[in-house]
Formats: structure tokens, C-alpha cells, sequence
């Protein structure tokens, strides 16, 4: 589904992706760890298109189409969803006239005619349950004064909405409380089909825990550095990115 | 990342005008120039009897002993007065019976407005009064209304039929002394709309007076009289269009509103002007007086304002809230992109006790435009427990526009409380990002910022203009996010 060759991207001529290399195939569950700076956020803001970034060299084969030459709007359309790491506020623009005005773009996409209102209302309905969102917050403003919790449950409630093949979320765990936490996993878990895939990124642990991956990759000043099973974050977990400080080779400093 | 940004804002904001065409149609104008001679032509060309010219002529003396505003945050050019054409009529046949002796290049030009003057294919509701150039073409459910005692008819018609009505209180709310723009009109109105609520009467439909521009070096000074009288309702509407011309157009227009007891006035304007091309050639200027006064007690009258077209907008509609517990409210969203400039604001003037007012202000700048809120609360002596509550906001889109924020309180009495908020925000790369990702094109996702931040001030639009309105605003804007 998704193919990255020696990636490289920088911001304002500093490069922070030194070369990722990463396969995802559908039905799979990957998690990117790795310390502040290490380019998490960017590898993800790269591959939903954020202009911010300018890209090196490399390629990224999303269902064997150049993703890179896409827009933004077009990777989403194609089923790219982001699950942001800052949700953004949208003061005045309801949740559900963003939502619909999403969902009846990518079923234009599709060559398919927009929903009804009252189809449109009953998904909603359907999702909010299987993501056991409080329904109050589909009825204010796009993130508008959510709490941060709120606000990355948004996100997974997007998510369901958009019904994506490739979802990335980007520190989605990070801020939540427990309770939070395994509110969000369940309703990633909920969406985990063979069909689509997920990217999960995470600077820790304890999101694995819910949200269990198939591959768990490191990502380390711009590089993948490991890539193992799930038992790779519990041995993270336990030695620290220290480890992997120590390990990295000095050549690459 | 820069460059492209500004390209995008660029393309956003070269939308097309799409109501620049102009109708070839027999005029009946009189020469250039401005003198007490083609004051009295204006006068005897419409019959009317002696205490208006008289009105007029005390008006244009005024005039000439007035200068230009220059107070506002506006590049105004020199204006040659004497330049402008100030009477301009579409040639038709003196007394219309019916719709059929109407020119059918008339009807076929507010046809293509969207605007039809025939009754039964209006809107559900609706009534017109239709003004192109210096005069009412025509009044649409005229009859209806009368039947329930509702005077709804141009202005010209007014003075012949119900010269006591307008003796009585044209000029009582803005008197021609008012200021420059006001004086002029005062000396020069060609026509416009006039409307009476008698004692307890709802208006059981909209009243819209819609117009256009057409002729060529045609001032427009239209003038509107609103009279509700006790225990009456009334909702109006105006909407505004002209053909594109590269050079500018002068429009100075007056409406007064006058609301007796318990009486309550909505008067909505959707003003879509030619605002010039991306350039800044052409457009009108667009110099109005408008004021209202709650006269008696429980009264309330309030504007809301959809500002989107104009070179250059000069415009402060007003309240002054002279009963006891009478109630003012100012909604607007003034849109300006490319090189349009925009002073706009209110003023409440707060005499009676009790009395309250609300703004709402919603500044929107793109381009190289100049958009700025300037807006009075005024509290007398003797208003006991006024309020006042004045939100203004800002969005600007790119970083080559400006917005600005002038407002003047000035308070004489202890019990009043007056809260003013003010917030200035940019539509952010993030916002319009986070759209992108769910699928949202850049375009839609501006309108769909414009519209959520101007949402409060369309929801009080009526509902058949709330959706134009939402439409409007985003063509204003095309090609212009950042």
C-alpha cells in the first residue's frame, strides 16, 4: 500500500529525514517511535503533504501512484487521513458541516452523489457509537475550546467518519489520560480492518499496549535505526532511547 | 513556500464581478453638471410640489458651504462634481398600468439580476420596489399591501400621493445639514423607496428594494423613508449591483427609519456594488447615510449588513434610541479584497432610559484592501441603565491587507455599562491544511472559514438571502487565501 524509498526532506535547509525507508501493506499495523526531533512529525507531515517541508530526494508509492506529486486534498481523497498531533480550531464551522462537506468531496471523488442529510446524520450517528464519543462535541465548532482529549478524540471520530485506507496518527496518545487513552485505542481498533492500514506514532510505550502493532520501527535523527515486533517497544521501553544513542553508529553524528 | 502562498491568494481574489453587464436602453438624462438650473429640472422632470424643491434648493446652498469628510481611513480621489450626470432615466411611458407597457430590456435586466418583477413568479413573500439609475421602474404586491394599509411605493410617488407623510419626516432622522454626502442627496435625489406601517400592522412579507446602476457618469442618490408606526413590524431588505465601468461611479444614498412605540424595524442591505477590477480601475464609491430612530418607547430597529462590493465604502448606519427601553443592533460583515477600501461602522445614540444596544462587527481584508470598523456609543445624561455590548472582529487573509479598529465611547452617565471586544485573527496555512487533509480544496475550505466567522451576522439575514449572502462572500474572495 504504501512504499517509502530513501526519503529525504528538510525544512528551511535543514534536513530532518536523512533517508526513511518503510513498507506498509494492508490488514497492518505499524508504530514509528522515537525521541523529540527525530522527525516523527515530519515523516508524517511529509506524507499528507504539508508544504513546510521540502523534499530532497526519495519516492513514496501510495497504491503504486506517486504520492508525492499529489496535493494534499487529493491524498485524502485517495484515503490518506492524518490523525493530527494539534488538532486545529475552527471557530463558527460546525462539526457536522465540515463533515459533510469532507465526506461528500470524497464521494465526488468516487464518482458517487453526495449523501442525504438524513444518510449523512444516521453515519454519524453510527460512528459517534463506535468511537463512544460524546455526542456534544459533534455539535459545537470544529475543536473549538475542546480539551486536548477531546480534540484527539475528534480526530479517531474523523477518522471513522472518512473511513480511510491509510490512517497516520501522529502522537494521538500524547496528553491523554488513561481513561482517554483507551477510549482513543478502542475506537482505532474498532477501524482496524485487512483493508486499510495504520501508522501509529508514538513516543511512548504505553499506546501499544491498546493498540497492539505488527512492526515497530525506530526512528532515530532521521532514520529508521531498528525495526522488530511488538517486543521491540517493551526492550525500548525498558533501556531507554539511550540505548539507541549508545548504539547508533558515530559516523552518522 | 511564500510565493506560493500569494499565488494562491491571488487566484482566490481575482474572482469575477458577475453582475458588470449593461443593459442598452433608451435614456432620458439631463447634461453634466451640478447647478441650481438642473436642481429645478430634477424637480419639474418628477412634478413635484413646491416644498420639495424648496427642500432641495436649501440643501444644494448648504452643500456649497460644506467640505468633503476626510476624517476616514479612505484614499478618496478628488471628485469632480461637476463631471457627474445627476438626473438619468430609462425612457418609458409616463403612467404604467401593468407589468406590460414595462420596457421588456427592463424586466429582462432585473431578470438576469435574479430579481423578476413579475408577482407571481416572485419569491414566496417578497415584495420589490425595483430602482434602476434615477428612477423606480417598478413596485411589485403593491396592491396587497394596501389592502392592509401598508404604503410600499418609490419615492417619487410618495411626494405626489402622500405629501403630508413626507413632509412630516423625510429629513427628520438625517436632516440635510447632516454631513456633506447627505447634503448632496438631499439636493439631488432622484428616487428610491417609501414605506408606511400603520398602527399595529405586521408586514406579512419582506420588503426589498433593489438597485442597479446603468447609465454611464450616473451619480446614484436614492433616498428611503421607513415610517412604523405603534405596535408594527417591518423587515426590509436592499440589495445593490451596477455594470463594470473603468470609471468610477458616485452613489450617495440616505435611508431613515422612523419606529413609534413597540414598533420594530429590520432593515438588512446586501451591498454588492462593481467594487473595480484587481487593479483598482473602476467601482463605485459608495457614500451612504443611514440612521434610525426608535422614537417611542419599546421600540427597536436593526441593521445588518452584508458589505461585499464598493471601491470605496463610506457608511455608518445608525440608532438613536430615544424612547425608554428602545433597542439597537448594528450586524455586519464588511468584505474588501484587491484594492477596496471599506470605513464602516455604527453609531448608537443612547438618550432614552433603559435603552440597549449590540454590535456586531465582522471585518474580512484580502488583497491590497483596507477594511476598517469605525463605530460611536454615545451615552446622554438622562439614559438611565444603558447597554451597550460591541463585538468587532478582524480576519485578514495574506499579509498585504489591512484592517483597522476605531471605536469611540463616550459616556455622560454613571449607571451605564458599555463592553467593547475586539479580536484580530489571520486565516492560518494550519486551518486551511487541516481542511485540505479531510479533502477540503483550498477554496471551499476559505469559504467555509468566511462563512463560520461571519455567521452570526448572516443568520439574521431572512433566509432566502442568508444562502445568497453565503455565496456572495465566497465569490468575493475567489482566488484569494492564504
Amino acid at each position: 500500500m504504501l512504499i517509502i524509498k530513501d526519503l529525504k526532506a528538510s525544512i528551511e535547509g535543514e534536513e530532518i529525514l536523512k533517508g526513511i525507508n518503510l513498507e506498509v501493506k494492508a490488514g497492518e499495523v505499524h508504530a514509528i517511535m522515537g525521541p523529540n526531533g527525530s522527525g516523527k512529525s515530519t515523516l508524517a507531515s511529509v506524507l499528507a503533504g504539508r508544504d513546510l517541508y521540502r523534499i530532497d530526494s526519495g519516492e513514496v508509492k501510495y497504491n503504486g501512484e506517486d504520492l508525492l506529486e499529489k496535493s494534499p486534498e487529493e491524498r485524502a481523497k485517495d484515503g490518506l487521513f492524518l490523525g493530527f498531533q494539534y488538532p486545529i480550531e475552527i471557530p463558527g464551522v460546525s462539526m457536522v458541516n465540515f463533515m459533510k462537506t469532507a465526506i461528500n468531496e470524497m464521494r465526488r471523488h468516487r464518482g458517487e452523489e453526495p449523501l442525504s442529510a438524513s444518510e449523512f446524520l444516521k453515519k454519524m450517528r453510527e460512528k459517534k457509537e463506535l468511537v463512544e464519543i460524546d455526542s456534544s462535541l459533534t455539535n459545537r465548532s470544529v475543536n473549538e475550546g475542546f480539551s486536548g482529549g477531546e480534540k484527539k478524540k475528534n480526530e479517531i471520530f474523523q477518522m471513522a467518519m472518512l473511513e480511510p485506507k491509510l490512517a497516520i496518527l501522529d502522537e494521538t496518545d500524547s496528553g491523554l489520560d488513561i481513561d482517554a487513552l483507551k477510549v482513543v485505542a478502542k475506537g482505532v481498533n474498532n477501524l482496524k480492518s485487512s483493508e486499510n492500514a495504520i501508522i501509529v506514532i508514538t513516543h511512548y510505550q504505553r499506546l501499544l499496549d491498546y493498540i497492539v502493532p505488527d512492526f515497530v520501527h525506530i526512528l532515530y535523527r532521521g532514520r529508521i535505526v531498528r525495526t522488530g515486533g511488538k517486543e521491540l517497544a517493551l526492550l525500548l521501553e525498558e533501556k531507554g532511547y539511550e540505548w539507541v544513542r549508545k548504539e547508533e553508529p558515530a559516523g552518522n553524528e | 513556500m511564500q510565493n506560493e502562498q500569494d499565488q494562491i491568494l491571488s487566484e482566490v481574489t481575482s474572482g469575477e464581478y458577475k453582475f458588470g453587464f449593461y443593459t442598452d436602453i433608451e435614456q432620458d438624462s439631463i447634461g453634466k453638471g451640478l447647478n441650481e438650473d438642473v436642481i429645478r429640472t430634477i424637480s419639474e422632470k418628477k412634478n413635484e410640489p413646491e416644498f420639495m424643491l424648496e427642500f432641495r434648493l436649501k440643501a444644494y446652498r448648504h452643500w456649497l458651504t460644506m467640505e468633503m469628510p476626510r476624517w476616514a481611513h479612505l484614499n478618496i480621489p478628488e471628485i469632480d462634481y461637476q463631471d457627474k450626470i445627476y438626473y438619468s432615466a430609462p425612457r418609458q411611458k409616463a403612467k404604467l398600468k401593468s407589468l406590460d407597457e414595462v420596457d421588456p430590456e427592463l424586466l429582462e435586466t432585473f431578470e438576469k439580476l435574479g430579481i423578476p418583477l413579475q408577482e407571481q413568479k416572485q419569491l414566496a413573500g417578497v415584495a420589490v420596489d425595483a430602482v434602476m439609475d434615477s428612477v423606480s421602474v417598478k413596485t411589485t404586491f403593491k396592491e396587497t399591501l394596501a389592502e392592509m394599509g401598508i404604503i410600499f411605493c418609490s419615492f417619487s410617488e410618495a411626494v405626489r400621493e402622500y405629501p403630508d407623510l413626507v413632509k412630516q419626516y423625510m429629513g427628520s432622522v438625517v436632516p440635510y445639514t447632516d454631513n456633506y454626502f447627505a447634503a448632496l442627496n438631499s439636493a439631488v435625489f432622484s428616487d428610491g423607496s417609501f414605506c408606511y406601517i400603520p398602527k399595529g400592522v405586521r408586514c406579512p412579507m419582506e420588503l426589498s428594494t433593489y438597485f442597479r446602476i446603468n447609465a454611464a457618469n450616473t451619480g446614484q442618490f436614492e433616498r428611503t423613508l421607513i415610517v412604523a408606526e405603534d405596535n408594527s413590524y417591518v423587515s426590509y431588505l436592499e440589495g445593490c449591483t451596477a455594470p463594470m465601468r473603468d470609471e468610477n461611479q458616485l452613489h450617495a444614498a440616505i435611508v431613515e427609519i422612523v419606529a413609534m412605540e413597540n414598533a420594530e424595524v429590520k432593515y438588512a442591505t446586501v451591498q454588492n456594488w462593481y467594487p473595480g477590477d484587481k487593479n483598482g480601475k473602476g467601482g463605485i464609491y459608495n457614500f451612504v447615510t443611514k440612521r434610525g430612530i426608535c422614537k417611542g418607547d419599546n421600540s427597536k430597529i436593526s441593521w445588518t449588513q452584508v458589505e461585499t462590493g464598493s471601491a470605496i465604502t463610506w457608511k455608518y448606519p445608525s440608532c438613536i434610541l430615544k424612547g425608554d427601553n428602545t433597542t439597537g443592533e448594528f450586524y455586519s460583515v464588511a468584505v474588501t479584497n484587491n484594492h477596496q477600501q471599506a470605513d464602516t461602522g455604527t453609531k448608537m445614540i443612547h438618550i432614552g432610559k433603559n435603552s440597549r444596544s449590540i454590535i456586531v462587527s465582522k471585518g474580512i481584508s484580502a488583497g491590497l484592501s483596507n477594511n476598517s470598523y469605525r463605530g460611536l456609543v454615545k451615552v446622554l445624561r438622562g439614559a438611565e441603565n444603558a447597554r451597550n455590548f460591541s463585538q468587532c472582529d478582524s480576519l485578514l487573509l495574506g499579509d498585504k491587507c489591512g484592517a483597522h479598529t476605531f471605536p469611540y465611547i463616550e459616556a455622560d452617565n454613571q449607571s451605564a455599562i458599555i463592553e467593547h471586544e475586539a479580536t484580530t485573527s489571520k486565516i492560518g496555512e494550519d486551518q486551511i491544511f487541516y481542511c485540505n487533509q479531510r479533502g477540503i480544496s483550498t477554496e471551499d475550505a476559505i469559504g467555509l472559514i468566511v462563512n463560520g466567522y461571519a455567521k452570526e451576522v448572516l443568520s439574521k439575514l431572512p433566509m432566502e438571502f442568508a444562502v445568497e449572502a453565503q455565496k456572495l462572500l465566497q465569490i468575493s474572495l475567489e482566488g484569494s487565501v492564504g
